[in-house]
């Protein structure tokens, strides 16, 4: 009992940073019908949003290291810590919390620039011309942040206040021995929020209306006087900003490194596919879906009855969904079959 | 009277055969000429062109041609391990088993078009990478990589009195060794071939229906005509040429490793095929030429190979050119290439094909010629 639940937790938590680029992903599919394999770069930025801040706070001098007192050692010690003294230190620790504020303006430019200077030129070009810009875009990315970088996955630690373990298993009754990290579980709830954010946005406010009626019949919404195709670049902006946040929130978790985006970036394609192509619940469903199945199949009891599952696992659920359902789980029809 | 243009294929293949047999001759003014880039060309070329035959004339953007190139690789090497180090049969067997895997890859991955094609192939091609990783580790050897060994059977040449010499032996056809130039000429001859049977598969009746289901599939398919067995063989031919050369690669330098399958692998072609201008014959050569010099000198740059090049110019102007272009050589190499990608797809779908048909017909209007519209097929 305690492992199933501790494998569902393990496979929420990794679901929820799917879930949240293929809702990205299909954002994008849906409303601009573009391919667009940068997403997973767009991720990677985020994640590296992240990493700038920590770096930006930690810029440091070197101070004389007075504990050691035989000889003269000197340390780096963060201006912030100078300045403001033990305000300083809380507000390095609390890096990773900051850089979602100042993500959010940053990702949005991001895409809102990405969309007018390039994608825009591609919505009559196709899909295959698509990807492939998208794929050089992606290239371009995930080198010009090497080359700032470097090559080494850079650890960004979280808070420390949630460094621990939560102790799930207690507070649901069950063994003491399940316990479960602070920091995946914020993700989670993260993940969460801004997709039920997301819904929201879509469902219950009037541009979110109009978005959607964009999605079902583009051609009557412009005839209607509506400017749509403006619209559709501010979707496209959220979907960075989606993207990013779920970047900036898993670096805790991976320390990122430059070609993080490209490894998403496949499974990300999976789930949208599995999900369904431009429909949004779909995607979230199967990044939650696959997410526990690929923690199910690396459970050890599955690995020796089916060596190797674990690795293929998303890849061969895709196989026989596409082959079964060719729309996907929730998939809707007229997206993508031209 | 025999017909001395481009639409005869005996004088393509005797021009293609001259420039490619040469090569160490003229590439030698740009400093291309030793045998390991050499062969590079050759092997790649042989890997795009049949790449062409499927994305250039059927349209599907397959992810997953890298899987064939390793599966090749790894069969190469098996032959040379178990049977011979002649390479003969390593690249028949190669041939065989690559085609065997794009049979089943291709006839799932074939029942869904476009995007969906395209998702599937990637699918199925980080699959295999990741089991050649983990799980089949004694066929592939894993992270290591598959290599030759001593104690390897080799029973062929056990049989056949091979002397064992001290140390590992090399691949060999009859006796000639496949290192340095006699491996580039071997390569160049696979090339060559693989090129005539291109050139045929182009100019027929065969090929024009593979472009006929390109342009309109649907039409296709109402005028009662079945496509899926056109498509299926094309991905399957295709599918043997990256395996003949994944063979090539293990003849050159017996070893395979996973890397070899993962989709950026698969990523490469597609970028060489799209450089050079896709769907026509020459192009996707053109395409590796420029990637892989262009990846051999760039990758071997650094920064005091750059103030040389650049210190023509003033002391400071020098300072911020060098910072600047520091970013594109060297491990940046791939910047380059992505950002070059990127203008080609954008401004110049045809590849250079294209550019350079434009540049003709400019020309032949400038000068008052007639313009043959119907396009030249090369």
């Amino acid at each position: 009992m305690d492992a199933i639940l501790i494998q569902i937790l393990n496979g929420l938590d990794k679901g929820g940073a799917y879930a949240l680029i293929a809702l990205g992903l299909t954002l994008t599919f849906g409303t601009l019908g573009v391919v667009n394999f940068a997403h997973g770069a767009l991720f990677m930025l985020g994640a590296f949003c992240a990493v700038s801040v920590q770096q930006l706070l930690t810029i440091s001098k070197k101070v004389k290291d007075e504990s050691i007192t035989f000889f003269d050692a000197y340390k780096e010690q963060p201006y912030l810590e100078i300045w403001w003294g033990d305000t300083g230190t809380a507000i390095i620790d609390y890096a990773v919390p900051i850089s979602i504020l100042f993500a959010i303006p940053v990702m949005l430019l991001i895409g809102v620039a990405m969309e007018r200077g390039l994608i825009k030129h591609f919505y009559k070009r196709t899909h295959a011309e698509q990807i492939l810009v998208t794929f050089g875009l992606a290239i371009v990315i995930q080198e010009i942040i090497r080359s700032i970088y470097g090559a080494n996955p850079i650890p960004t630690p979280a808070p420390d206040i949630v460094a621990g373990s939560a102790a799930v298993g207690a507070a649901l009754g069950l063994s003491e021995n399940l316990v479960y990290p602070w920091w995946r579980l914020i993700y989670l709830a993260f993940s969460a929020v801004i997709i039920f954010g997301v819904f929201a946005f879509l469902k219950y406010t009037t541009f979110g209306m109009v978005v959607r009626a964009g999605m079902s019949d583009r051609e009557t919404v412009s005839l209607l006087g509506i400017n749509v195709e403006r619209r559709f670049t501010i979707v496209f902006g959220l979907a960075t900003v989606v993207a990013g946040l779920a970047g900036v929130m898993y670096a805790p978790i991976l320390p990122p490194d430059y070609h993080m985006g490209m490894d998403f970036l496949v499974l990300s394609f999976v789930v949208v596919v599995v999900g369904g192509m431009g429909s949004l619940g779909g995607a979230v469903a199967a990044g939650f879906l696959l997410g526990i199945l690929q923690s199910f199949a690396s459970m050890n009891e599955v690995k020796t009855i089916l060596p190797g599952i674990d690795q293929i696992i998303i890849y061969l659920v895709a196989v026989v969904v596409l082959l079964v359902r060719p729309r996907g789980l929730m998939g809707r029809e007229g997206v993508m079959e031209d | 009277m025999m017909n001395l243009s481009l639409k005869n294929n005996m004088v393509v293949m005797l021009i293609f055969s001259a420039v490619v047999l040469t090569a160490p001759l003229w590439l030698d003014p740009i400093g291309a000429n030793y045998p390991d880039l050499l062969q590079k060309f050759a092997i790649f070329g042989i890997f795009a062109i049949g790449y062409n035959i499927l994305f250039g004339l059927t349209g599907y953007l397959s992810f997953g041609h890298a899987t064939f190139l390793g599966v090749g690789s790894y069969t190469a090497v098996w032959s040379f391990k178990l049977f011979t180090m002649n390479v003969v049969p390593a690249i028949i067997f190669a041939i065989i088993i690559a085609g065997v895997f794009a049979l089943a890859i291709g006839y799932i991955s074939l029942r869904r078009s476009g995007i969906y094609f395209s998702i599937l192939t990637l699918a199925f091609a980080q699959m295999s990478y990741s089991l050649a990783y983990s799980v089949l580790t004694p066929i592939t050897n894993g992270e290591t990589g598959l290599q030759l060994s001593i104690q390897d059977p080799r029973y062929i040449d056990a049989m056949a009195g091979v002397a064992v010499k001290e140390g590992l032996p090399s691949t060999n056809l009859f006796g000639q060794l496949m290192s340095g130039y006699s491996g580039f000429y071997f390569c160049a001859v696979m090339l060559i071939i693989g090129f005539y049977v291109s050139l045929k598969i182009f100019r027929s009746p065969y090929g024009l229906k593979l472009i006929a289901i390109k342009s309109n599939q649907n039409r296709m398919n109402y005028t009662g005509f079945n496509t899926r067995p056109y498509l299926l063989s094309a991905f399957v031919i295709s599918g043997m040429y990256a395996g003949l050369a994944g063979a090539l690669m293990a003849v050159t330098d017996p070893l395979a490793g996973a890397e070899r399958m993962q989709w950026t692998a698969s990523g490469e072609v597609v970028l060489m095929t799209i450089l050079g201008g896709v769907g026509t014959l020459v192009g996707p050569l053109i395409g590796v030429g420029i990637i892989k010099y262009f990846e051999n000198i760039f990758s071997a740059m650094n920064e005091s190979v750059l103030h040389e090049i650049f210190n023509f110019l003033p002391q400071a102007m020098e300072n911020i050119v060098v910072s600047v272009t520091q970013h594109f050589v060297g491990e940046g190499w791939h910047l380059t290439l992505g950002a070059l990608f990127m203008l080609v797809v954008i401004f110049l779908p045809g590849g250079i094909m294209e550019g350079i048909t434009n540049i003709i017909r400019f020309v032949k209007k400038k000068l008052g010629m007639s313009v043959d519209e119907s396009g030249d097929t090369l």
